[in-house]
């Protein structure tokens, strides 16, 4: 299991689809321990989707993911439970426990899994919330906290079993230039400081730039390029120029597939 | 005509699909369900707070009208044979056999059923469930369970209320509004119910409790997350746990009779 190799995360061949829908088709991409990692790319090519996958909320249908050198796919729940104790991770819309409180949601984690004493919970807690700013808000509830304060509470809870590997799914939307600021350097220090390994899915292409060490851009249910950020700003390729440089025109369309634009409102009805 | 086929196939190979997956379902939380009593009491109790003590009023409120109907209607009745004094008597089997247990069971889905599944199925869309899994924590532990076993805890209890605060409005119509011998009521209620009456109901109260807090359970989980499917749930809940309860009810009393 403790396979210390370069290479923390592995995926091979990646083959997953939603019904008749192919999401990947032969994924293969790398994450290396201690970096932080970005996973780009147009809205729905999957990128929440992969996610789940690396974590094992959804199975692969065809190849694997490797983590630390195990295939995620073989193990059982306490075996994965064990493993997911390793990650943190921050969803979209922070997904914090709406029955809790603040303090408590950040506790929880701690709560169902270390017999420490109220005291100690309290220190940790405190300290991880005062790190993304809202120690203030320990006791508010979290129906009241604006999207941008839900997830750096979020944020504070994936942080408080001082992870291993560290996932943000869009952790760059809705959030004041501010807490951006803020967030964009804790995500980098963290990564830094405690030896994290970070994943960061966006399609923020700037906000990712000032933070990742690498980069891969998905689409069309594959890599369609990799390499540190100015690697891919410098690119030739149509496709990255496109997506780095937020152009309309490109090989990724704008448009869902739709009949032509003139016949559908000049044409007559075909009734 | 081939096609009308394979629909009926379709739909009898998912319903028994379902039904394996609810039973499966149902023995997942009966395995957990002891730990968690043990480990974790402030959960359970915070849910039968939630699912008990939250409907009180309602209880309260029914049974009174529901025991202070039954003594108008049994007086009217028995009135005919001149068995006024036996209203104690028709009152207390009707609500401790039957009307207890059946509309508490109704009751209980209306008030806490849905709001079970609401707040699961809420849970699920907003990717609270999927953030337990993430944190390592099983959320059918952590959520279902304590609100299934706070459901299987609060109805008997409920029904029990139920039934005493309807004795007490046949009491108030009878012997205030319709001027029964206070002693002829409870005299002859004491004489004519039996221990066997009573345990009828208590068993169940206790299916329902089952069968209740399951498919409210149920419902939330399997939740399409979206806000129609939130609202699709909770229809569901109310409408499948009325059927399931009167259907059992007839199939209990068939059995115990």
């Amino acid at each position: 299991m403790e396979a210390d190799s370069e290479n923390l995360i592995e995926i091979r061949d990646l083959m997953y689809s939603r019904g008749v829908r192919v999401i990947f088709k032969g994924l293969n991409l790398t994450i290396k321990r201690g970096e932080v990692t970005a996973l780009m790319g147009p809205s729905g090519t999957g990128k929440t989707t992969l996610l789940r996958l690396i974590t094992r909320q959804l199975i692969p249908q065809q190849g694997a993911i490797y983590v630390n050198g195990v295939d995620i796919a073989t193990l059982n729940q306490r075996r994965l439970y064990e493993l997911r104790r390793r990650f943190g991770m921050l969803f979209q819309n922070g997904a914090l426990l709406t029955d809790l409180t603040v303090f408590e949601n950040v506790a929880f984690p701690l709560r169902e899994h270390t017999k420490l004493s109220n005291r100690l919970i309290r220190h940790v807690v405190l300290t991880k919330l005062h790190a993304v700013g809202l120690r203030g808000a320990a006791d508010m509830s979290p129906t009241e906290l604006s999207g941008g304060m839900a997830r750096r509470v979020a944020l504070a809870r994936a942080m408080v079993m001082d992870p291993e590997i560290l996932i943000y799914d869009e952790p760059f939307v809705g959030l004041d230039p501010i807490s951006m600021g803020v967030i964009v350097r804790l995500v980098r220090r963290m990564n830094d400081a405690l030896g994290i390994t970070s994943i960061v899915v966006s399609h923020d292409v700037a906000e990712v730039s000032t933070v990742a060490d690498r980069s891969y851009l998905i689409s069309d249910g594959k890599v369609a390029a990799s390499g540190s950020p100015d690697e891919l700003h410098a690119a030739n390729s149509e496709l990255v120029r496109q997506f780095m440089h937020g152009m309309a025109d490109g090989p990724v369309a704008f448009h869902f597939d739709a009949p032509n634009y003139a016949e559908q409102l000049l044409g007559r009805d075909s009734e | 005509m081939r096609s009308i086929f394979r629909d009926i196939y379709n739909n009898i190979f998912e319903f028994v699909q379902t039904f394996g997956a609810f039973q499966l379902f149902f023995l997942r939380l009966v395995r957990h369900a002891p730990r968690m009593l043990v480990r974790r009491p402030g959960l359970i109790i915070k849910q039968v707070y939630n699912a008990g003590a939250l409907s009180l009023v309602i209880i309260m409120v029914c049974g009174f009208f529901v025991g202070g109907v039954l003594a108008l209607q049994g007086y009217a009745n028995l009135a005919r044979f001149n068995a006024e004094d036996s209203v104690g008597t028709v009152v207390a089997l009707a609500l401790i056999k039957e009307l207890g247990p059946v509309i508490t069971a109704l009751l209980f889905a209306g008030r806490a059923g849905t709001a079970l599944s609401s707040e699961i199925g809420l849970m699920k869309a907003t990717d609270q469930l999927s953030a337990m899994e993430m944190m390592a924590v099983n959320p059918v532990r952590r959520v279902l369970v304590p609100r299934f076993v706070g459901g299987v805890i609060s109805m008997p209890l409920l029904v029990a209320v139920f039934t005493c605060i309807g004795l007490f409005g046949a009491n108030v119509v009878a012997v205030y509004l319709l001027s029964v011998d206070v002693g002829a009521f409870w005299q002859q209620m004491q004489l004519s119910v039996d221990i066997k009456d009573i345990q009828e109901g208590v068993f169940k109260s206790i299916v329902f409790g089952i069968v209740a807090s399951l498919l409210a359970v149920w419902e939330g989980y399997n939740t399409i997350p979206t806000a129609e499917g939130v609202g699709r749930a909770t229809t569901r809940t109310v409408v499948i746990t009325a059927i399931a309860v009167l259907i059992l009810d007839f199939m209990i009393t068939a059995v115990m009779l």
